[in-house]
């Protein structure tokens, strides 16, 4: 297997990084092509970019937010949000991006994961789940979408998607620690890789997670900071997890 | 140091050339032959399907041009879907053939996750580059292995990459900045 990776999630909203706590309440932390270089020279092994903005012109915006952080990053990295259309992920990657991220789009009409994998490939799709309680919801967690996580989960494997992003919306924000029993079922459950994200608050929560997925989402633990991805990473090998030697 | 990267609609060609010319490369996307044949290097990136990809060099004449630089041993960087596409042939959709410049065949990978994705270790050298692949090289001309994978393939001039360089970090950079210096 690849060695474990820790991924920054970046929200942005108006071209501007912001981070919401449990989705709500936003506050304003910066440029994403600064804090996405930032993070990539404290050590990332990947970024994730989503656009939570409601604007007319997501794609637009996403795509202008790819090709700022390609011009700077040169770790792989992900956008999500106004993805609903093969076009609008083409645009993305030619931007420079890696993969994009799909979420309501893909509740609204999961055919759309097949035509993404069809065209851009599996490795370029990661479906990203907010689940509760075993269930999914979707509109950025606000909307029961009347499906059962894992049973989504399987669907969204079979109809071609390359990774899984697994976000507990009540964990979300608590740094509680991640849903590992959620997380343990999906390892059965499915051969993609998964990325656990919601509710780190400590090294000893990011290592239990990444016993169980392939990789961790760090948003509010970061508090919007590289050097806390720095000395988090060395707390990380301290507990004994092998990440990569980014020098 | 003149490089042409292969543009024929199958892959990430922006970070490509991004990589290149961080790395002080002159680059250009050709989209036909005559330029491809002209560089000093030419890079076939390539990501997503291998039969659209196959289609798109074929329409562009771009497999005859990089059968020419093999033969007249001219340098050629395949990356990713582009090391596999150099091969005799791949068995993703249904079975594709290849360019033919090295020997071997893709197949479909059958442990771990699938995709494999993320940083893994390449030996000898113990680099971690970044990985995204569901089909991997079986061929005698593989010279570095990732987890047991072929990572690295060689045969003439053609040097081919399962990897990204081109999104790995410090250790992409310097490997590309080997490659500029060899071509």
């Amino acid at each position: 297997m690849p060695l474990p990776r820790l991924i920054p999630c970046l929200d942005v909203a108006g071209g501007r990084v912001v981070k919401g706590v449990r989705f709500r309440q936003l506050r304003d932390v910066g440029d994403p092509v600064e804090l996405g270089a930032a993070y990539s020279d404290a050590g990332a092994d990947e970024l994730v970019f989503l656009d939570i903005s409601a604007t007319l012109d997501r794609r637009g915006s996403a795509v202008k937010v790819a090709g700022a952080v390609a011009e700077h990053v040169s770790i792989p990295f992900t956008v999500g949000g106004g993805i609903r259309a093969v076009s609008d992920a083409a645009a993305v990657l030619e931007a420079g991006a890696d993969k994009v991220s799909v979420n309501s789009a893909a509740l609204a009409r999961p055919q759309l994961i097949e035509e993404l994998a069809g065209v851009l490939g599996s490795q370029a799709v990661v479906v990203a789940i907010d689940t509760e309680a075993g269930r999914v919801h979707s509109h950025s967690a606000t909307r029961d979408a009347d499906r059962d996580t894992v049973a989504w989960a399987r669907e969204c494997e079979a109809r071609g998607a390359g990774e899984l992003l697994v976000t507990s919306i009540d964990r979300d924000g608590t740094r509680n620690g991640y849903d590992l029993e959620l997380l343990a079922r999906l390892r059965d459950t499915v051969s993609l890789p998964v990325i656990a994200s919601g509710g780190a608050g400590s090294a000893e929560h990011v290592a239990a997670a990444l016993e169980v997925s392939q990789a961790a989402l760090l948003a509010s633990i970061l508090h919007e900071n590289p050097a806390r991805l720095v000395a988090l990473r060395d707390e990380l090998r301290d507990l004994g997890v092998p990440l990569r030697d980014a020098a | 140091m003149k490089v042409s990267i292969a543009a024929y609609g199958a892959g990430n060609v922006r970070s490509v050339e991004l990589a290149l010319r961080r790395l002080g490369a002159e680059t250009e996307l050709v989209h036909e032959p005559e330029p491809l044949l002209a560089a000093d290097l030419a890079v076939l990136p390539g990501v997503g399907s291998a039969a659209t990809a196959m289609a798109g060099l074929r329409e562009r004449g771009l497999d005859a041009a990089l059968r020419e630089r093999a033969a007249a041993g001219r340098p050629t960087l395949g990356i990713c879907l582009g090391l596999q596409l150099a091969l005799d042939e791949t068995e993703e959709d249904g079975g594709v053939a290849g360019l033919g410049l090295v020997p071997g065949r893709a197949v479909r990978l059958r442990e771990g996750r699938v995709p494999r994705i993320g940083w893994a270790e390449v030996e000898p050298g113990r680099e971690a580059y970044w990985f995204a692949h569901s089909y991997t090289a079986e061929t005698p001309a593989a010279t570095a292995t990732s987890e047991g994978l072929a990572a690295v393939v060689e045969s003439g001039s053609f040097l081919g990459v399962q990897f990204h360089p081109e999104k790995s970090g410090a250790a992409g950079a310097r490997f590309l900045e080997r490659c500029l210096s060899r071509a």
